[in-house]
């Protein structure tokens, strides 16, 4: 069902934990729906020096989270803003159909930890990321809960 | 050479080599069909006949009560749709009981019958798995056609209060089916003493080969047809005879009910055990009643963890295991089962289901539990779930 690249993933993440000195911190997904992701970003000069993740949910909302980190760690920071959800998922060399929702959450967390570094630095972030979706249980509505 | 632990015998087992041999020689030489007259026919016809008699004594039923299906799903459709449609033809009968954790066979074939007009009651389960007779019956109805409550839970293995709710069905002349495809084999059914009227069971649950099953009805019990055509089954399930599948649930009906005793006295000893070592993990749960349950069967949950990812890491250990989170059910949601006893969603998304079976051994359950806490502590490492739950611990001990 999932590709070497998920399973390689999901069985060694990369970037996996908290960082202290983040100034990026995102969080996306609720439990309710099975999948939390948590992304940090330390960002110096443009520069994405360090990410690391935390998620609770399924195979490959592990695995996506553990490549979007390394996808963004070391990048700029314009870089990590035009990360897509479809890179995501070319990079893992596809998923399920019914997963395709995981790599979304993982361009989401990215983007979330982002707009926490934007609003850090007293600048807005909307323009540059767009509103960010509310992902509460009552606005998702994928699982009908 | 890594270790293999196969523990989802409520999926499937294994086809166990005693029953394969006597399928043999109806998979080759005795390929005549029991429908025609030459003599060649007759060792398939009565290798029918003989099957039929070992499955009714398996459960006290009569061989003329007994039909073969393709399995249990068609069972359940045919016992559901075919009493539901004859009972409203007849007594314009509308409405239907059964309860919220019926297997889908069921669920879904009471969908398919509200949309043809019927009206269906699903009884609640409660926290332990299990129906209350006196709420099942206050909702029978003059024009109640038929109550449906399966033996055993396919995922939590409660076993229901069955002879009461038969009981119940006999005073009140409302038909009763039961979907008995967990519990036959594992525990002692008795139609007779426990006024069941229509049964479904599935030969793939207890070491028979998968695609073959059987539907008890009792004499009197009328259930329009499912499957029209030919006259094979006495008129009321057409279709050529599957007669290697028909003689393997035979076999495999008659080893299972002959060993029902000794092997739920040692799997109930390995289940215990199970369950008693793994709840040591930290804040884990057994779901279901544990008195009233398959000796066989555990079901728990590991609070911050995510079903699918907990499977994976077993199976790369060489254990194969169930769940009911929402990425294994193929939805998004996780397991009605869970869900029904009161589970929240997110409690629900982290269950283990582990069937084990004639073949499970203590070393196989101790081997489990070897690996199962490092698993769970390596994705709650990972898991900001666990993080959340935890600091809410630490805030609630202050408070």
């Amino acid at each position: 069902m999932y590709t070497e690249q998920v399973m390689d993933h999901f069985m060694h993440p990369r970037n996996m934990g908290e960082l202290p000195d983040a100034n990026g911190v995102g969080e996306v997904g609720n439990a309710k729906c099975g999948d939390i992701m948590k992304m940090y970003l330390k960002i110096e000069d443009g520069v994405i020096t360090d990410c690391k993740f935390k998620t609770y949910g399924c195979a490959s909302a592990i695995a996506t989270s553990s490549i979007a980190t390394e996808m963004v760690k070391g990048h700029k920071v314009e870089e990590a803003v035009a990360l897509s959800n479809k890179a995501v998922v070319e990079a893992l060399g596809g998923l399920p159909a019914h997963k395709i929702h995981c790599s979304v959450l993982a361009e989401q967390a990215i983007k979330a930890a982002l707009a926490d570094y934007y609003t850090r630095q007293g600048i807005d972030y909307r323009p540059i990321l767009g509103d960010l979706e509310d992902h509460d249980c009552e606005h998702c509505g994928t699982c009908g809960v | 050479m890594q270790r293999f632990v196969y523990a989802d015998n409520s999926a499937t087992t294994s086809l166990a080599p005693d029953v394969l041999e006597k399928m043999m020689p109806y998979l080759t030489k005795e390929y005549g069909n029991p429908s025609s007259l030459y003599s060649f026919a007759a060792k398939p016809k009565m290798a029918v006949e003989h099957a039929r008699e070992q499955v009714a004594k398996a459960i006290n039923a009569r061989t003329n009560e007994i039909f073969f299906t393709a399995g249990g799903s068609e069972s359940d459709n045919w016992a559901i749709k075919g009493v539901a449609r004859a009972m409203k033809a007849k007594k314009g009968k509308n409405h239907i009981i059964s309860t919220k954790f019926e297997h889908h066979a069921v669920l879904h074939t009471l969908d398919a019958l509200k949309k043809e007009g019927f009206e269906v009651t699903l009884l609640e389960v409660h926290e332990n798995g299990l129906v209350r007779p006196e709420e099942l019956e206050a909702a029978i109805r003059e024009d109640t056609a038929l109550v449906s409550v399966m033996y055993a839970n396919n995922e939590i293995g409660t076993i229901q209060p069955i002879r009461e709710i038969g009981e119940i069905c006999k005073k009140h002349g409302v038909i009763f089916h039961t979907d008995a495809v967990q519990a036959v084999g594992n525990v002692h059914i008795d139609v007779e003493a426990d006024h069941i009227d229509l049964l479904s069971m599935s030969g793939h649950k207890f070491h028979g080969p998968k695609g073959v099953g059987a539907l008890y009805c009792r004499l009197g019990v009328l259930p329009q047809n499912l499957i029209d055509g030919g006259a094979q089954e006495r008129g009321r399930r057409a279709g050529t005879e599957n007669v290697p599948g028909i003689v393997g649930i035979g076999a495999a009906i008659e080893r299972a009910v002959a060993t029902i005793d000794e092997r739920a006295e040692r799997l109930s000893k390995i289940r215990d055990h199970f369950m008693d070592e793994a709840l040591k993990i930290e804040r884990s749960r057994v779901n279901g009643d544990r008195v009233h349950r398959l000796p066989a069967n555990v079901n728990m949950c590991f609070e911050g963890v995510e079903g699918e990812s907990l499977l994976l890491l077993l199976d790369a250990n060489g254990i194969s295991a169930s769940s009911g989170s929402a990425c294994t059910s193929g939805s998004l949601d996780p397991s009605h089962v869970l869900l029904s006893i009161g589970l929240k969603h997110e409690v629900a998304h982290g269950s283990l289901r582990l069937s084990f079976g004639e073949e499970t051994t203590m070393e196989d359950a101790d081997y489990i539990l070897s690996v199962l806490p490092g698993i769970i502590n390596r994705l709650r490492e990972m898991s900001p779930l666990w993080d959340r739950i935890k600091r809410e611990e630490a805030e609630g001990k202050k408070a």
